[in-house]
């Protein structure tokens, strides 16, 4: 039963069309987000607590190393990384997307039948639902940032257009995520030992995104790799533009280079879907 | 003295040791049906593994020493730390999901009725064996750290000896404590992946971390006593006095743990409350 769900027979022939994609849909999947979210305040809250044992470790290894070399390791002072490691974590929470796990839960209980009926494609669903659970995120994110900051006094001084570019590349960034977890995901439709292309795309990511360090710590080779990668767009980049030093040229190109692996990133995802969807058949009703 | 006993005689208790070794060698026996899984938890510890030197040594491109530790000491730590996450992954961890399974869907009666103590019981119902393919990694790489500082002598060994055996006790009290918790709170989950993110902490001597952290990867998360305390043996610069600490504190945390679990059982009502 091969794509069965593609090719359902339309209620009445002729008058098939696919509903348009509106604001609308995205509104009400996000604001069912935001209301269900609100709701697991707690569980949200240890997972973000969790999730900042991490940058501190590298905070304080980093720390450590520029005292010891008399201040600084490659022109980044203390301060300098306590601000860096600070808007990880916010680009961090906005880096939680669909896990490619997911998929194979979607796939085993069945109901990518139930998302298959559906008359948009699967992908608007996931992007609205997880950009309306940012809302409750980034809320409960400020105390985290505010603590963090007192604990750890990051020294930066930000432009006006340094924040304006900031809020549009934390969504670049969870465009560019979203599109490229989603294609890897689609790879269970065709192999279910999926977990070790996972671990090393992961392992990739935390090394080639400036997840672990400034990019600019990093040796000459492993940049230009990157360079060649969405990872530094989806990690590094938001964070820079807020903290670092680019100048204006060097944020809007920035911007372009998020929109270019964005529309790669949909691309990628459009042709393997076509392909992907073809193999999935529901087992039982 | 009568003859023939009046009632049938009661089956003589097994000792603890034989109980837990007998249900030990079960969880072995049913893990290693699958064998596939090994060859995927060697890649994924590969992977681990390679990361976290790869790290070490962009750290040490920037650095000859971090917090008084060199390249090789930090190897030791490192190697020490994946060990013992091997160790919590392979026999606690597996436990303590199960235990709270249990309790969550009442099931834990199976585990209350039979004639040995519980505590020893849910400790020792799950083996995750291949995860024992990070011990041996561990081990290589402490090894290998421990060769390149040459600074253990029989001192150190038996101190190492003795920090090691303290922070795996410690480790598993901690993980016990939390997951007793269940019996109040039910849903723990998160806080096994809070474990899991505090940990990584470990990689690091906890001597390098500001001292409100410090304290806390000390008292709360043992990671001081676990990782770095036998790695400071290893490295020839453990304390009579830091080593008896770790062995009181360690006394300490049983006792307390042993306490805990008492009442967390008493708040247990059955799958049929």
């Amino acid at each position: 039963m091969s794509a069965a769900g593609l090719e359902l027979p339309p209620a009445s022939p002729g008058r098939r069309r696919r509903l348009r994609v509106s604001p609308g849909l995205y509104y009400t999947v996000a604001k069912a987000s935001v209301v269900t979210q609100f709701q697991y305040r707690a569980a949200n809250y240890f997972y973000m607590v969790g999730m900042v044992a991490e940058p501190i470790v590298y905070l304080v290894v980093w720390t450590t190393v520029a005292e010891a070399q008399g201040g600084s390791v490659g022109g980044i002072t203390p301060g300098e990384f306590a601000a860096y490691y600070i808007v990880w974590t916010l680009v961090r929470n906005m880096n939680i997307v669909l896990t490619p796990y997911a998929w194979e839960e979607r796939i085993r209980q069945g109901r990518m039948s139930g998302e298959l009926l559906r008359p948009v494609h699967p992908i608007h669903y996931d992007i609205a639902f997880f950009a309306g659970w940012k809302i409750p995120v980034i809320l409960m994110w400020l105390p985290v940032g505010g603590l963090l900051a007192l604990l750890f006094r990051p020294s930066t001084d930000i432009r006006p257009l340094e924040l304006a570019v900031f809020f549009v590349a934390i969504w670049g960034a969870y465009l560019i995520r979203t599109m490229f977890m989603w294609v890897l995901g689609l790879l269970t439709f065709w192999t279910t030992r999926v977990s070790a292309i996972f671990e090393a795309w992961f392992t990739a990511e935390l090394l080639l995104s400036g997840r672990l360090v400034p990019m600019s710590l990093m040796p000459d080779w492993v940049r230009t790799l990157a360079a060649f990668t969405p990872f530094p767009s989806s990690f590094g980049f938001p964070i820079e533009s807020l903290v670092g030093d680019l100048s204006t040229g060097e944020l809007l190109r920035g911007l372009a280079v998020q929109a270019g692996w964005i529309a790669v990133g949909a691309g990628v995802v459009a042709l393997t879907w076509r392909f992907a969807v073809r193999r999935y058949s529901a087992v039982g009703n | 003295m009568a003859r023939m006993p009046r009632r049938p005689a009661r089956p003589a208790r097994a000792g603890g040791a034989t109980v837990a070794w007998t249900y030990l060698r079960l969880a072995v026996l049913v893990e290693i049906q699958y064998r596939v899984n090994l060859v995927v938890q060697l890649l994924q510890s590969a992977v681990e593994v390679g990361t976290a030197l790869a790290v070490l040594t962009l750290v040490f491109s920037h650095t000859t020493d971090l917090g008084g530790w060199s390249h090789d000491e930090l190897l030791v730590v490192l190697g020490l730390h994946v060990l013992l996450g091997g160790l919590i992954a392979t026999f606690v961890q597996p436990n303590m999901s199960r235990l709270m399974a249990d309790v969550r869907e009442g099931t834990l009666d199976f585990a209350l009725l039979k004639p040995v103590d519980t505590q020893l019981l849910v400790s020792c119902r799950e083996v995750n064996v291949w995860q024992l393919a990070d011990v041996v990694i561990g081990v290589a790489i402490a090894g290998t750290g421990v060769a390149r500082v040459g600074a253990v002598d029989a001192a150190g060994a038996l101190g190492f000896a003795v920090a090691v055996v303290c922070g795996t006790v410690l480790v598993y009290c901690t993980w016990l404590v939390v997951t007793t918790g269940a019996f109040w709170l039910v849903r723990m989950d998160f806080v096994a992946e809070l474990f899991d993110g505090l940990y990584q902490a470990g990689r690091w001597p906890v001597t390098i971390y500001p001292g409100w952290l410090r304290l806390s990867l000390t008292v709360l998360v043992p990671l001081a006593f676990a990782v770095t305390v036998p790695a400071q043996a290893l490295t020839g610069r453990l304390t009579g006095v830091t080593l008896a600490a770790a062995v009181a504190f360690t006394g300490v945390v049983v006792v307390v743990t042993r306490w805990w679990w008492g009442r967390g059982i008493r708040r247990y009502d059955g799958a049929s409350a």
